[in-house]
């Protein structure tokens, strides 16, 4: 595997400069007690997420650190020190209050990266409530399926956001009872939305942060299944325990630092180490309103004296495919650590962005489920270009193989099996929204199963090798066919619909989609561009397939069930595997 | 081609990648991204479109000078397509 990319060794110096410097005689001794240590609680061992992440700085003398630097489109820049965070989230939290919702309440966001999305999330959790974030470029099918499931109280968007994707089914959502709008400039409101900048300017700057339990509900996340609706994985105020002390280890985080992550708030990644873990680090984060531009990613790194970033293999890729030229016009001395999650960087990648950078890429793997980082290549260890890296401190992972109902853990060196972990940590999902089935079979003799295929090799680096599912890893988002397939089908013409993941050099995997049609419909182009249009405006670019073919029959099992694995393997020229169930082709 | 030509084949790249745009008003002036759902990889498989519909080769680093409509015509007239 990595035979044909050498080692980037790190020099003593830069193992001795790590916040982990010794990751052998960490993992030995670590305790996540000692990483509760590292925070505040609140009295009677009351934890809340936004008190560790803004008011404990407040109280400790830091209000005057600059917490968020945001740079707008227009590269305006606005800067919110963590006292402006404490007030600002505490009269967000008031207004929440003033409006009767209340703790375990579910509050979402739909917005792009603006500071407004920073106070709803650190604002909701103040307040004892539960926040969920959405992805700005969903359509309205995949808007309304996660608030539907997650019972919404309220939702904090803007208004062209709210018009497109929320107003039309509003009224068959009843557990929606408030939507405020981040943007009013013309005063009149669409019926049954508030202005947020009104309601916020009556509200008071002072709130006393609910004391909320370790094991109170504090986000949901939404993940995507192979089959049925999305998940909504549920994690709780004691996951800022694994927040803070991942930070510190997988990304070097620590005072002073100029950090920037550039996943997306409206997924896991942008919530855990996009707002939560560094602000509890106590570091100045970059947050960018505009979408990716090589140009203006190189200024921003040099212009912000950026320290750590965060991003994801496709980025990294489309830097790569720019040239090197672009990236020498900056000085970017400035550069720590870097590190990426998403889906596998690249060997090439990691491998160019060690000549390029005063550190090359570190990738690191987690999920939805495990709320924070599982695994990763630190500060202070070797690279092997095209690994994961190695578990975090207090994390136990294993090579698995299901045998029926029986787990059997795989230790020879190289052997390939499931990626699992051993339950435990403090930011574990505590369960899928009213789906304890679904939830179960997340587990099974001691393990936590995660669904991606990987090897350990003989040094105790482990290898991501796919994913043992139908789930598809498009540009850093994770992709469920279901829900793709359900929108296809809901065009009138089209009778069936399987969608799989096509290798992409930029986005990882990109959708492509099989149709049949209806009986007596003409498959023509105009009807294939109409299909794309449907599912884009449903799902949303991000989540629509990109390619669509028609096809007269699909592969199927004889119970009916269309093979997607059959339609990948021949799309891709790859052995069929198993083909003993096909009904037909 | 003159302008209005130019314009007409930058629409039909844009509707190539993204159908459901077609019926819609695109303002001219404003970055595609900035009024439609438009990706990064819509970007750039509208790159593509553009290219093989011009025959022009389009650098990296000219991705920014074909934000909007405008920007695209203005650049493929100032290349002689």
């Amino acid at each position: 595997m990595s035979a044909n990319w050498p080692i980037i060794t790190k020099t003593p110096q830069a193992r001795a400069q790590a916040v982990l410097c010794d990751y052998d005689q960490v993992c030995r001794e670590f305790s996540w007690d000692e990483a509760r240590a590292l925070l505040d609680y609140l009295p009677n061992g009351c934890l809340n997420i936004c008190h560790e992440a803004v008011d404990r700085h407040v109280d400790g003398g830091n209000g005057e650190i600059t917490a968020l630097r945001w740079i707008g489109r227009d590269d305006e820049v606005q800067d919110f020190s963590y006292a402006d965070l404490q007030r600002e989230t505490a009269k967000f939290a008031n207004v929440l209050k003033t409006n009767r919702i209340g703790e375990g309440d579910r509050v979402f966001s739909l917005l792009g990266r603006i500071p407004q999305l920073y106070i709803t999330a650190l604002g909701t959790l103040k307040n004892g409530s539960v926040y969920s974030p959405l992805f700005a470029a969903f359509g309205p099918d995949p808007v309304r399926a996660r608030m539907e499931i997650g019972e919404a109280t309220a939702l904090v968007t803007t208004r062209q956001l709210y018009c497109r994707k929320v107003e039309k089914w509003r009224h068959e959502l009843p557990s929606l009872k408030h939507v405020f709008l981040t943007d009013d400039e013309n005063g009149d409101l669409p019926e049954g939305t508030v202005s947020l900048r009104t309601a916020m300017a009556a509200a008071s700057a002072e709130f006393e942060t609910v004391h909320t339990t370790p094991e109170d509900m504090a986000l949901l996340h939404f993940t995507s299944g192979t089959t049925g609706r999305p998940k909504g994985a549920i994690h709780v105020h004691e996951a800022v325990v694994a927040h803070g002390i991942t930070g510190r280890f997988a990304l070097d985080l620590r005072a002073g630092d100029i950090y920037w992550c550039t996943a997306d708030p409206g997924w896991v990644t942008g919530t855990s180490y996009g707002i939560i873990s560094p602000l509890v680090n106590g570091v100045t984060m970059i947050v960018d309103e505009a979408d990716f531009e090589v140009e203006r990613w190189y200024r921003i790194l040099e212009q912000q004296q950026v320290s750590v970033w965060y991003t994801a293999p496709t980025a990294v890729r489309m830097l790569m495919r720019a040239g090197s030229e672009q990236a020498k016009k900056h000085d970017l001395s400035k550069l720590r650590f870097l590190s990426s999650v998403g889906e596998p960087l690249n060997p090439k990648a990691v491998a160019w962005s060690a000549k390029i950078f005063p550190t090359p890429f570190h990738d690191n793997w987690w999920q939805t489920e495990t709320g924070g980082i599982m695994i990763a290549n630190f500060s202070s260890m070797d690279v092997k270009p095209g690994s994961m890296g190695k578990p975090l401190p207090g994390v136990e992972v294993g090579i698995v193989e299901r045998q029926g109902d029986e787990i059997a853990e795989l230790t020879k060196p190289d052997a390939l099996g499931e990626l699992a972990l051993r339950p435990g940590w403090p930011s574990m999902m505590r369960g899928y929204l009213h789906e304890e089935q679904r939830y179960q079979k997340c587990f099974a003799g001691g393990w936590y199963l995660s669904g991606d295929l990987a090897s350990r090799d003989r040094d105790g680096y482990y290898w991501f090798v796919g994913r043992a599912d139908d789930l598809i890893k498009s540009a850093g988002h994770l992709i469920g066919p279901f829900e793709v397939e359900s929108a296809l089908i809901a065009h009138p013409a089209v009778a069936e619909a399987a969608v799989i993941g096509l290798p992409d050099e930029t986005a990882g995997e990109v959708v492509k989609a099989y149709v049949t049609l209806n009986p007596g419909v003409e498959a023509d182009d105009s009807l294939h561009k109409a299909i794309i249009a449907t599912a884009r405006k449903r799902l949303g670019p991000a989540v629509a397939p990109r390619q669509v073919e028609f096809r007269d029959v699909l592969p199927k099992t004889r119970s009916g069930k269309i093979m997607r694995r059959l339609l990948k393997a021949r799309e891709l020229g790859l052995p069929e595997g198993d083909t003993s169930t096909l009904e037909n082709t | 081609m003159n302008k209005p030509e130019l314009s007409e084949l930058v629409t039909r790249a844009l509707y190539a990648v993204a159908p459901d745009l077609e019926g819609e008003t695109i303002d001219p002036e404003t970055p595609f991204r900035d009024q439609f759902e438009f990706d990064s990889m819509d970007f750039l498989n509208f790159i593509i479109e553009l290219h093989q519909a011009s025959g022009e080769e389009i650098a990296e680093a000219d991705y920014p000078q074909l934000a909007s409509l405008n920007d695209c015509v203005s650049y493929l007239k100032q290349k002689n397509v």
